[in-house]
């Protein structure tokens, strides 16, 4: 049997140690009337098979890499380094488990100190922790923090944050007695300001806002911060526009939280992803999940060990801040890597070609006739186009004519949306490939007319 | 700490791996206010002093590569290097989450058919992939539980039971979904005390939530039992799916009388760690529950595969996209490779190997549980010799280079030793561990500092977590 490597000779000697006829004998706890008595569905197959068939299914999908993808809204298609891959395939780091015994695990443990470190800087919060599930389920335990600091039920959220975030966020607030307060997007794409003052009051928690938002429409945090005074504002920032854009901490952020994926991880369908949560120091101990802490051996020696334990589970169990136990800790590693390899001058770059190409992309596909900006603000590496006619028509059919994902057409989040195009451009996309999917919009358009 | 850190490799003007900058400065496309002014204290590394920094870390770290892993509960396992083949094969690695269904078909099919296994080996009729974890696919069930109260309309059913010896996730999930936390007792044989259970029952009882085997490792025989109370009283059950491992084709949750499963397939399904993640924890239901699921499922129709987002009771969604597709990936592989009869035979032999280390282990440690166990079993440190506690223990197993156990769970066992040898480890290695176990026991005896000084030879020693808290420094 595959990876059993106990021969027949062997279970008899350990049948006959233990003291029994039968593996049976084992499992006579088990009342007989439940005991299944055939479990034959399906065959197994060799390791050559079992490549061909995963080799077939993965065929049959349409991968970036044989179609340019313009597709965002949470995913993103950023370049990942070689050395990213080559060191998490190091099996000490991927077949360990959560660091319970420190002594051997000061490789994951200071890994996790450094993408603490690392999250820190980028976000200008002081403290992070080792990783949540993924970017919406840290935004739903980050409000959960802000209500239970503030001891306040009101949430306001921008309308312009991510539905899939949203979604999340309302499954985790599901059995509380937090009401989500929608605030009202502005013409210009950014948060309408006088919407924000008029649903602001005394038992507001805090404003969750996304930046860049779903739009791709970089927000005016200070603004809005002001707006607030003391109230909580509460930051979900793509951690790659962070090599470019102001940090959610400079202007105001008590929690700024993410989806590490931009940083290094392969879009897979979905995930696994990586959720970083990063809050200002007096919400620390409110703070879900693993961190790591600097310490020293009874040596004297400089060491990393889980610490703050007694906000987790298995401790605190019901009073507990969060339920979570495994996080994401290899997808965290990946992400580590990717920052520490690009480095300071690296992520700026990334972050100015995503910027600047995007902008290359709008200002082409605005040129044809009947596309245009739906919003006037400044953006970064997505936004939407207002296409002509049905944006999920338009995009099936550049991608049956030409070969290219198009974008997202909003009306898969709201049906009303119709013409909406949500286009991302990373600095994975060539010059050629943004001219190629303008020209394709045109001519799809021009056709369905 | 035996590698500085990477900040401390930093020298101005060092890049990593080329990647080029656009010409011309941001501020053509933005206002100045909204760009950083610091650039953030970011590295400036070369690749190879990146590379090799990790690769030092990596070499201070233990996995289950390296040797014997029994911790406890966590089903160590060995991870089958195709899997990291299969789930990095660029047409699901490169696959972006919002494609068009008929673009993801090799994708889609994938998942239907994981859904379908899962189901087979629970005995449920519905399954949704989306929880990332343990913990995520308990919270998901609570929702669930939460949602059936409403339509049922007995939404004051407010209490969820809980055994004492539960995991720390299954109270913390329960407050997190809020409902109150009813704790039922054991009896001494390890499993629930039917006549502790009929007093906490009640009209407020909303479900139960307990993993079978169960955190002594013992498969509790009154299951079916214990399910039909809470059923009586309108309530719900909930498996904790953490040790499927011992019964895979032996026998289901479904006809132990459960409405909700949550697996882990990096427990059972062999998908590695990850040095504390990313898992997957999907949830399997009675077709009465179909319809909470978190969706979109995936669903079938003549050939072809689509997401099924018509589910008309839903709690909604528990992660942002499908779950952690890549991690179903390596379980779909594993299943493949095994087939129905080697998941059978896989359990089998955990429970096999289990048996025959407690074999050999009983007589040196306190044993509370007389029965077979299943694919683990704890054994307590409490009447060791001359003040050494089962923390020592697991620290001299470190020098013997062996990882330790997990220790200290469950609650109800004092200095509990929670050992999972798994079906992966071969007769040479249980009786390699036997002896160290064995001659530790001894020096426990013999030579207690031996222990309580232990471990010596680990990158660092015991470490100090009480400061480490009380003045926490969580920062480069
Ligand atoms: C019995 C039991 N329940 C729940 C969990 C939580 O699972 P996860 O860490 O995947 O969230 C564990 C994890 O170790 C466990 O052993």
């Amino acid at each position: 049997m595959a990876y059993i490597p106990l021969t027949a000779s062997d279970r008899e000697q350990m049948l006959r140690k233990i003291g029994v006829a039968s593996v049976d004998e084992l499992f006579s706890d088990i009342p007989e009337d439940l005991r299944l008595k055939s479990f034959d569905w399906l065959p197994p197959s060799d390791e050559r098979e079992t490549l061909s068939i995963l080799k077939g299914l993965a065929e049959a999908n349409r991968a970036a890499a044989e179609a340019p993808c313009f597709l965002g809204a949470g995913a993103y298609d950023h370049y990942i380094p070689a050395a990213v891959d080559a060191i998490c395939s190091r099996s000490e780091f991927y077949t360990a488990y959560t660091p319970y015994q420190p002594e051997v695990s000061q490789g994951t443990l200071q890994a996790i100190f450094e993408f603490q470190s690392l999250i820190c800087a980028l976000t200008g919060l002081a403290v992070s922790n080792a990783s949540m599930y993924d970017g919406p389920s840290a935004l739903g335990e980050a409000v959960l923090i802000a209500s239970s600091y503030t001891k306040k039920q009101k949430v306001l959220y921008a309308e312009s944050l991510s539905p899939v975030y949203l979604a999340v966020v309302r499954t985790y607030l599901e059995s509380g007695s937090i009401e989500l307060i929608p605030v009202k997007t502005a013409r210009d794409g950014r948060v309408d300001p006088s919407d924000l003052s008029s649903k602001l009051s005394a038992d507001t928690a805090c404003l969750v806002l996304q930046n860049p938002n779903f739009f791709g429409v970089i927000e005016d945090g200070a603004a809005l911060k002001k707006i607030l005074g003391p109230t909580m504002l509460v930051v979900c920032a793509d951690p790659n526009s962070l090599g470019l854009l102001a940090p959610p901490g400079s202007y105001g952020a008590s929690i700024c939280v993410g989806d590490c994926q931009p940083l290094g991880l392969p879009m897979s369908f979905g995930g696994p992803y990586a959720g970083y949560l990063a809050v200002s120091n007096d919400l620390m101990r409110k703070l879900p999940g693993r961190i790591v802490g600097r310490t020293v051996d009874c040596d004297g020696k400089t060491g990393f060990v889980l610490t703050l334990q007694t906000r987790e589970q298995h401790i605190k169990r019901e009073k507990a801040t969060s339920n979570i136990c495994s996080n994401q800790a290899l997808c965290a590693l990946r992400s580590t890597i990717y920052i520490c390899l690009l480095g300071k001058t690296g992520l700026k770059n990334v972050s100015c070609a995503c910027l600047d190409k995007a902008h290359r992309m709008a200002e082409a596909a605005c040129k044809n006739k009947g596309f245009s900006l739906r919003y006037t603000s400044p953006f970064y590496k997505e936004f939407v186009l207002d296409c002509p006619s049905n944006a999920a028509k338009l995009a099936e059919e550049v991608f049956n004519r030409f070969g290219i994902l198009a974008g997202v057409p909003l009306s898969r989040f709201n049906p009303q949306d119709s013409n909406g195009l949500l286009i991302s451009v990373t600095e994975k996309r060539t010059g050629d490939e943004i001219v190629g999917l303008s020209a394709a919009l045109a001519q799809v358009a021009g056709g369905l007319k | 700490m035996k590698e500085k850190l990477i900040f401390d490799y930093t020298r101005p003007g060092k890049t990593g791996v080329l990647c080029s900058g656009p010409a011309g400065s941001p501020e053509r496309h933005l206002p100045a206010d909204l760009i950083r002014k610091d650039y953030a204290n970011l590295p400036e590394v070369s690749e190879v002093e990146t590379v090799r920094h990790f690769t030092r870390l990596s070499q201070l770290n233990y996995g289950v590569d390296s040797g014997f892993y029994p911790l406890g509960s966590c089903t160590m396992k060995y991870n089958p290097k195709i899997n990291e083949k299969t789930a990095s094969l660029e047409g699901f690695a490169g696959l972006h989450p919002m494609i068009p269904d008929s673009l993801a078909q090799g994708a889609l099919r994938l998942i239907c058919e994981l859904q379908e296994y899962l189901c087979r080996i629970t005995g449920m009729q519905a399954c949704s992939l989306q929880p990332a974890a343990g913990a995520s696919g308990e919270f998901t069930g609570l929702l669930m539980m939460r949602r059936w109260h409403q339509v049922k309309g007995t939404a004051h059913k407010n209490e969820i039971i809980i055994p004492d010896s539960a995991h720390g996730t299954n109270p913390a999930s329960v407050a997190l979904t809020g409902f109150r936390v009813v704790e039922v007792k054991s009896n001494s044989q390890g499993w629930v005390d039917i006549e502790a259970l009929k007093q906490v029952v009640n009209e407020n009882t909303a479900g139960l939530m307990i993993t079978n085997p169960n955190t002594l490792g013992l498969f509790d025989g009154n299951i079916r039992q214990v399910a039909d109370i809470i059923h009586a009283a309108g309530g719900l059950v909930h498996y904790d799916g953490a040790n499927l491992n011992a019964i895979m084709g032996k026998c289901r949750p479904f006809d132990m009388g459960f409405d909700i499963v949550h697996m882990n397939l990096h427990k059972t399904f062999s998908t590695p760690h990850g040095g504390g993640g990313p898992g997957s924890g999907p949830v399997t239901v009675t077709k009465e529950l179909r319809d909470f699921l978190p969706g979109p499922i995936a669903a079938r129709s003549g050939d072809s595969f689509f997401m099924d987002h018509d589910l008309k009771h839903t709690i909604g969604k528990v992660t942002g996209f499908h779950g952690n597709f890549a991690v179903m990936v390596k379980a779909y592989t594993y299943i493949r490779m095994l087939g129905s009869a080697g998941l059978k035979a896989a359990s089998e032999t955990a429970v096999l190997n289990a048996n025959y280390l407690l074999k050999l282990l009983d007589q040196h440690l306190k044993r509370d549980f007389p029965q077979f166990c299943m694919h683990e079993f704890v054994l307590s440190g409490r009447e060791l010799p001359n003040g050494v506690h089962t923390l020592d223990i697991a620290k001299r197993l470190l020098d013997y280079g062996y990882h330790a156990p997990t220790i200290y769970f469950p609650l109800i066992v004092k200095e509990a030793i929670m050992i999972e040898p798994t079906e992966t480890e071969s007769l040479e290695t249980l009786d390699a561990f036997a002896s160290t176990m064995v001659r530790i026991c001894e020096e426990a005896a013999a030579n207690p500092e031996l222990l309580k000084q232990a471990p010596v030879s680990t990158p660092v020693r015991r470490l100090d977590e009480v400061n480490a808290a009380r003045k926490p420094v969580l920062c480069a």
